[in-house]
């Protein structure tokens, strides 16, 4: 018996690879499998048809606008992605935002140095994070529940040390914070370099470039990123092969509320002014940009690319219809078709593709 | 001197008693199967060994050595693998990033230690091709079959040159051509005088590959005999209780 058995696996060996066909993936079927490869083709097409029919949407001015509008949401993005890949959502971002705007600003009218306003607020921003993770990773809450409550608790923290009223007599050091916010690189300066066909672009794009460049390279590279999608994939497994689950999943949320703190002070340094609104709504704009560009809700799934092109594909929606004359009213239907369609287009990477599930459709229909 | 020296161990979980007295060695190279029905403490003692509790009473030498796991972590440090029954593999990764989960090899120093992602896949290639499976480094888990997933699993505890390697129902969800080549996988091991416990349900496996059967039932070890001196007629009959003890 045991002859047999060994004799039917030596046969069975040799064509099992055949059998399941499957194929290794080259460099460039992943880039074409993946959904943030396909927002960036439908953002480029987007983005000449609009320069073709509407001339003031491709001006220079009009490219410094957009890519400073969608530079916070995508910073944030980068956060939430992260948060994403171990299965988790962060609810929390917008209200973060306020609570370090309010804390750095009230620093700053206390004729604090910007250096210790923008420390402190950091210091808040990454204390909500702490509490987040801690409530998620080591007590083992959901996610949803604990961000949610942070959301409102941060909210209020920050209408209460406002007073609820705006800050803008910023001390010595306001100018330093507005130039902070309001930086461009390159400058159009009449004897300078810089021909006039390219964008002054905002410290926040920039600010966006370098985090992003960072975590894309933690991504690809470190330990770290892995164990986070060990996290997102197969919690049970993760922890069982030794990956500390907990102290990785409470360093996620901590890095969500750092950039959720970065973007804050951007907007603060560019309004020059805080306000404890700040950032109201911001929590949906950035899950759904990482949506968009093909973060997995599910976790396991999401890169440093794509929540920047799915972010900055929602402000170019958004910019071109107002571009377009269409009634700003309309924007919301717009922005939540393109999340239901990425997220239609994404379950490609999930097992079936798109047209498969059609074709099965029409196939069930016909038989 | 055997590998593994279980001595009359006891676990309670409250008033349950789920195991008493149970004692049994394993050799080096020794295949050895773990039978009985649902709930007889087969989970039980797997998990005692695999360190994910203490037993009530008694010891577990490893090599000898008298050893007290409190953590998984702990009883994999000693040379003790398991391959868990949902394989805990992560479906999203690759087969070298699932082989590697939670020991990457790592180069360059820090802050930038990075990944060394072509040793990793190199090392997983090679623990492939000494398991003769066809299974590639590159190609993720999600995709693949369930004997390349066993594999991988496998591959997993050869990193670190595990001495005795616990198999939970490796070939219960898995179609009979992939049985057959988990089978081959176990063969791999032995002859590469790794101890393996296979605990399974199924009769005709454990025949196939173990030298050595215990059989259990309501906690306590009612049979320990070499394959060739029983028949799977008599391990029915233990395992039911039709035959009290031999």
């Amino acid at each position: 018996m045991t002859h047999s058995q060994t004799d039917t696996l030596k046969e069975g060996h040799a064509s099992i690879g055949d059998v399941v066909g499957i194929r290794e993936q080259t460099a460039f079927q992943k880039m074409v499998a993946s959904q943030a490869f396909w927002v960036g083709i439908a953002l480029f097409v987007l983005v000449v048809f609009m320069t073709w029919l509407e001339p003031s949407f491709g001006t220079v001015d009009n490219t410094t606008n957009i890519t400073r509008n969608f530079a916070p949401i995508a910073i944030m993005g980068l956060g939430m992605t992260v948060v994403l890949i171990t299965g988790g959502i962060d609810l929390s971002v917008g209200s973060v935002m306020g609570l370090v705007a309010i804390v750095a600003g009230l620093l700053l009218t206390w004729h604090q140095p910007w250096y210790v306003a923008f420390g402190a607020g950091l210091l808040a921003g990454m204390a909500c994070g702490a509490f987040n993770g801690f409530f998620v990773a080591y007590i083992g809450m959901p996610s949803f529940v604990v961000t949610l409550g942070m959301l409102s608790i941060a909210r209020s923290a920050a209408v209460v040390l406002s007073g609820n009223q705006m800050l803008y007599q910023f001390g010595p050091d306001a100018p330093i914070v507005k130039a902070i916010g309001q930086a461009k690189w390159p400058r159009h300066t009449p004897d300078g370099w810089v021909p006039h066909w390219i964008p002054e672009l905002s410290s926040h794009f920039w600010v966006m470039v370098i985090l992003a460049l960072i975590v894309g390279f933690v991504f690809i590279f470190t330990a770290w990123a892995r164990h986070l999608f060990a996290i997102g994939g197969n919690e049970h497994a993760a922890r069982l092969t030794g990956v500390p689950v907990d102290r990785v999943k409470f360093q996620a949320y901590v890095f969500s509320a750092f950039t959720a703190s970065i973007a804050s002070l951007l907007l603060l340094g560019y309004s020059g002014s805080a306000i404890n609104a700040m950032g109201t709504g911001y929590e949906l704009r950035v899950i759904a940009g990482t949506v968009i560009g093909g973060a997995n809700l599910m976790g396991g799934y999401g890169t440093a690319f794509g929540a920047v092109i799915g972010s900055a594909f929602l402000e170019v929606i958004r910019n071109a219809l107002l571009m377009a004359g269409i009634d700003s009213n309309w924007q919301g239907a717009f922005v939540g078709a393109f999340i239901i369609l990425a997220v239609l287009l994404g379950m490609q990477t999930s097992g079936k593709s798109l047209m498969e599930t059609l074709a099965s459709m029409f196939a069930w229909k016909r038989g | 001197m055997s590998v593994l020296d279980v001595r009359s161990v006891s676990k309670s979980f409250g008033a349950i008693r789920a195991l008493s007295e149970v004692s049994f060695t394993v050799a080096a190279g020794e295949v050895v199967g773990l039978m009985g029905d649902n709930g007889a403490g087969k989970s039980t003692m797997v998990k005692l060994i695999a360190g994910n509790f203490p037993p009530s009473d008694g010891e577990i030498a490893v090599d000898g050595e008298v050893c007290h796991f409190h953590k998984p972590i702990e009883a994999r440090g000693a040379g003790i693998e398991v391959v868990y029954q949902d394989l805990a593999l992560a479906d999203n990764l690759t087969a070298a990033q699932n082989v590697f989960l939670g020991r990457e090899m790592k180069k360059g120093l820090w802050p930038f230690r990075v990944l060394d992602k072509q040793a990793m896949i190199n090392r997983s290639a090679k623990l492939f091709a000494e398991l003769k499976s066809e299974t590639r480094p590159r190609d993720l888990v999600k995709k693949m079959s369930g004997g390349q997933r066993q594999a991988v699993a496998i591959a997993r505890t050869r990193l670190s040159n595990a001495k005795l390697v616990l198999m939970d129902e490796p070939t219960a969800a898995i179609s009979v051509r992939q049985v057959a080549e988990v089978l081959e996988l176990i063969r791999r091991l032995k002859s590469q005088s790794v101890s393996v416990m296979l605990i399974s349900h199924r009769m005709p496996d454990v025949f196939a590959v173990c030298d050595r059967i215990i059989v259990m039932r309501r906690g306590s070890k009612v049979a320990d005999k070499a394959t060739e001196n029983t028949s799977p007629e008599e391990i029915t009959g233990l395992i039911t209780g039709a035959i009290r003890d031999a």
